[in-house]
């Protein structure tokens, strides 16, 4: 019932997004990119959806604009 | 229920108890907390000066003690000036001149939580500079890894840190908010890892003992981190419900919630493990 209820709130918060207006943002494409993901036949399904949605570089930056995070790299395609 | 939780004992290692109200001090005796250790870290605002952090280590080493004895917790303290605030450097290496005359303190455990929030060169800079005050004073280190799309990268860069440090003790460190993705590197190198218990943005009660049983129980502790935003108090006792659940021994459920941080925190002396 747990799992069920919160396929339904993602699916719910989907059919949002559809009925909003506003510009692309980096947060939902990173949600658009790790759905097909659910499906793979293969775990470990949460490293892999954390793995996309991690920042790749490897170099400490030069200074932050923000403090917070937002839960997806802001470049992922 | 009500049985589980009489016989239910365990350690909160990390816990923001200055953000926290008294019904939580009573809510987490009556669970079964035997210790709480409060790293320092951020108030949710930067502060404007080093006499700012003065203050905020006297709460911590002598104010909330006293307010922890009163629901008979015994209280520990972890210190530093956290990353959020380390950008400064000025600032945080007048903050780090401070924190030796408190390390005396009877209840500091050692250095923490330390590590990076943005992963900047700044940040890295005074984690390094944390880790040699840690050598220098033999203390533990408890390592505060990013959050979400900045914790894998700013994992490997600590691990790589602490290793380019030469001196530091891997089984004296504890890295804390792992989550799939980064629990085994933690793990490999020999550290201990916390994982965090969050409503949203960590580890949910299920998820931690998945990775409990998927990845290890070893050199693994649990925590709430509960703080000023969004958490639990009572979500190490929730995941021990959870194992319990799932068919998990008695004795398994106490060597994660209790055994382990006891272990990890009697490296330093000034930890008394509570009585059984």
């Amino acid at each position: 019932m747990e799992a069920r209820a919160r396929l339904l709130d993602l699916a719910a918060f989907l059919d949002r997004l559809e009925r909003a207006r506003g510009a692309d943002d980096h947060r939902v494409r990173g949600l658009r990119a790790a759905l097909p993901l659910l499906l793979e036949k293969d775990p470990p399904r949460v490293a892999k959806i954390l793995n996309l949605w991690s920042d790749p570089t490897t170099e400490p930056i030069e200074k932050a604009d923000t403090k917070a995070a937002s839960g997806v790299w802001p470049k992922i395609k | 229920m009500a049985e589980n939780k009489i016989s239910m004992r365990y350690i909160e290692p990390h816990g923001h108890m200055v953000s926290r109200t008294t019904d939580d001090y009573q809510a987490m005796a009556l669970a079964g907390c035997k210790a709480i250790c409060e790293p320092a870290f951020w108030a949710g605002f930067d502060r404007k000066s080093a006499d700012g952090f003065y203050d905020y280590f006297c709460q911590l080493t002598q104010h909330e003690p006293k307010r922890s004895a009163k629901y008979c917790i015994p209280h520990y303290a972890w210190l530093c000036i956290n990353p959020k605030e380390s950008e400064d450097m000025g600032l945080a290496k007048e903050v780090m001149a401070m924190i030796p005359e408190f390390l005396k303190a009877p209840t500091v455990l050692g250095i923490g939580e330390i590590g990076l929030n943005k992963n900047t060169r700044n940040e890295l800079k005074i984690f390094e500079a944390h880790v040699d005050l840690a050598v220098q004073h033999n203390q533990l280190i408890l390592v505060h890894t990013p959050h979400l799309e900045d914790k894998r990268k700013g994992t490997r860069l600590i691990i790589d840190a602490l290793k380019a440090n030469g001196k530091v003790q891997p089984n004296r460190v504890i890295i804390d908010h792992v989550e799939e993705h980064t629990m085994a590197a933690v793990l490999d190198q020999g550290y201990w890892a916390g994982i965090t218990l969050y409503p949203e943005s960590k580890a949910s009660p299920q998820r931690a003992v998945d990775m409990i049983e998927t990845i290890s129980a070893q050199r693994v502790w649990l925590n709430s981190a509960c703080d000023w935003g969004h958490s639990d108090p009572l979500s190490v006792p929730k995941a021990a419900l959870e194992m319990r659940r799932r068919g998990h021994s008695s004795a398994a459920i106490d060597r994660l919630v209790f055994g382990n941080p006891v272990e990890f925190l009697s490296q330093c002396p000034k930890f008394i493990p509570p009585e059984a």
